[in-house]
């Protein structure tokens, strides 16, 4: 890996499998009498927060603490940052707390990497959403939880509908998906389909009904009125019987298929709540996953001495190969 | 006696096995009965990893001494009631299974067995890059007010134990915890020992211990090699988990 987690275009695909393993491998904390490790003890993790957010902060706060780092919370409101302080005074500031790791979330595509390349600061740099640019970790956990619902997503069809052009979410799981070897479809209205599109790995189409019943997963992306500065589609109305998954929707859909939806959701917009609460909505069991994902990145990209090789292998019995001089005599052999 | 295996014997070749090992490390256990007596035999195809290698245990040794562990486990215990067999992974896991099984070849009772990955806990987490993490299983069980007893398959500077006892402490509250070990290769950096042992072995800090097993290498046996790769100096066998890394 990196040091920095900036983009899913990043990870290869050891990468990601190695998250996703350790991810796993975390998950099963959650079941013993004490949810913590000592890991992280001594390293400082600053959540610098310019947007707002309550999932993806929780998670990596939560994240953070089960492994024993410190963590510092930052919003801008309620910082000198609402007093005009630049991005780069602000990140020389925490610079001089000796942050290790900060997880930045930006209004502003691109902040992250402007951190991570500035020089301004010494520790890794994770993307927690910039702009409508890229959400790595979310794709991340995305993944993990269709890994658990489906197995492995080579060859997988996955289905991402909805406001495309405003979704870091849908950037960063598109890449990651081709990564993983996932068939992709990106399902909007022509509005909603950023510029460049087709240069992107999967496909694009216009009709929801036409791609359901070969989906394995579908994923509902939000409406985001707050970016929305035109009038993409006539109504919210018109929107939500073209594009929005309701219950006969979910009835063309395979049975072992499964709903997702990175939150917040609009209930009665892109997804109806009886879809949202239905049990093959695994909306709740994504942000229960966000924990994990979030403790798998911060520890291979701290818990060394650098950030994580991944090994050649990537099952789970390789992996078990795959530390040590074994590793190195592998290395030796490529 | 101690004759040189001849190159052509096959498993000089180059193709790594899959798990990506040169092949040398893997071949150390001929089916060569003299083996054990040829210990200065010079591994020649893998000339920057370790130049001579000498079998010290092969696999009826070790099936021995697990059951003779096995039966000491029981005498020390006073049978298998309130036992846990915890083994450390890689190779200690699957030890801790073959101790379960001898166990309950000798007393009729299945005596749960798991494993502990002790990653997490280890003190030397920041000298090397962020390496994967292992499967924890404990048994459904539990530790608390059991007798656990720890498996790995080399003992070597206690790092691993000591990481072993602070990963338990999270889990439950053991009665009292026991370490069995394949190997004792001594060089203790704590203050650490083995209740049971399948044999002491004198090494110097210049060789590494190897111990291969069925499950994981394809055949049983221990071999030490006097290997000098590049981080085995002093700093480098301490980065690593004395009963893995630095022990092959």
């Amino acid at each position: 890996m990196k040091k920095h987690l900036l983009s899913t275009a990043d990870l290869s695909r050891d990468d990601a499998i190695l998250v996703l393993d350790t991810a796993e491998e975390l998950a099963r904390l959650a079941d013993r009498p004490i949810k913590k490790l000592p890991t992280l003890r001594g390293r400082t993790v600053v959540n610098l927060f310019f947007e707002d957010s309550t999932r993806t902060r929780i998670s990596f706060e939560a994240a953070a603490k089960r492994l024993s780092a410190d963590v510092i919370n930052f919003t801008a409101k309620g910082s000198s940052v609402a007093k005009g302080e630049s991005l780069k005074d602000t990140a020389l500031t925490l610079e001089a707390m000796g942050a290790d790791a900060v997880v930045v979330r930006h209004s502003a595509s691109g902040a992250p990497h402007r951190l991570a390349t500035s020089g301004w600061i010494n520790g890794s740099v994770v993307n927690a959403g910039d702009g409508t640019h890229e959400h790595p970790t979310q794709a991340l956990l995305d993944a993990y939880t269709m890994r658990r619902h489906l197995g492995s997503l080579g060859g997988r069809r996955i289905t991402i509908v909805g406001d495309v052009l405003h979704s870091r979410v849908a950037r960063s799981n598109v890449l990651l998906l081709a990564t993983l070897g996932a068939e992709v479809t990106l399902v909007a209205p022509p509005t909603l389909l950023p510029v460049g599109v087709e240069g992107w790995p999967g496909e694009t189409s216009y009709d929801l009904d036409a791609v359901l019943p070969t989906s394995d997963a579908v994923m509902m992306l939000r409406v985001q009125r707050e970016r929305m500065t035109a009038a993409y589609f006539p109504s919210a109305r018109e929107y939500s019987r073209r594009y929005g998954l309701d219950r006969h929707r979910l009835g063309a859909l395979p049975p072992h298929a499964i709903v997702m939806h990175p939150g917040p959701m609009n209930r009665g917009m892109e997804i109806a709540a009886e879809v949202a609460d239905c049990d093959r909505a695994v909306i709740v069991e994504q942000v229960a996953n966000g924990v994990s994902i979030r403790m798998a990145v911060l520890y291979l990209l701290l818990g060394g001495s650098e950030p994580a090789a991944a090994s050649s292998g990537t099952g789970y019995a390789s992996r078990q190969a795959g530390d040590g001089v074994e590793f190195e005599a592998a290395e030796v052999a490529r | 006696m101690s004759a040189p295996i001849p190159q052509s014997e096959g498993f000089a070749g180059g193709t790594p096995d899959k798990y990506g090992r040169s092949p040398t490390r893997a071949v150390a256990a001929t089916s060569d009965s003299d083996a054990r007596v040829a210990s200065r035999r010079t591994d020649r195809a893998a000339p920057a990893a370790s130049d001579e290698s000498r079998e010290v245990f092969d696999a009826p040794d070790i099936g021995r001494a697990l059951t003779r562990i096995a039966h000491e486990i029981l005498e020390r215990n006073k049978g298998a009631g309130g036992l846990v067999l915890l083994g450390i992974p890689t190779r200690g896991a699957y030890l801790a299974h073959r101790l379960a099984t001898k166990i309950a070849q000798v007393e009729g009772a299945m005596v749960p067995a798991g494993q502990l990955d002790v990653t997490m806990y280890r003190d030397d987490l920041r000298l090397r890059p962020a390496r994967s993490l292992a499967r924890t299983e404990i048994p459904r069980e539990g530790v608390d007010g059991k007798v656990v007893v720890l498996v790995d398959d080399v003992l070597f500077s206690g790092r691993t134990v000591r990481a072993a006892l602070d990963a338990l402490n999270d889990i439950g509250r053991p009665r009292a915890v026991q370490l069995a070990v394949l190997v004792d290769r001594g060089h203790r950096e704590l203050p650490i020992r083995a209740d049971f042992v399948g044999k002491n072995l004198p090494t110097a800090l210049t060789e590494t211990v190897h111990v291969r097993l069925t499950e994981h290498d394809g055949l049983d046996g221990v071999v030490i090699a006097r290997a000098v790769p590049a981080d085995t100096e002093r700093d480098g066998r301490t980065a690593e988990k004395p009963g893995e890394g630095a022990a092959r």
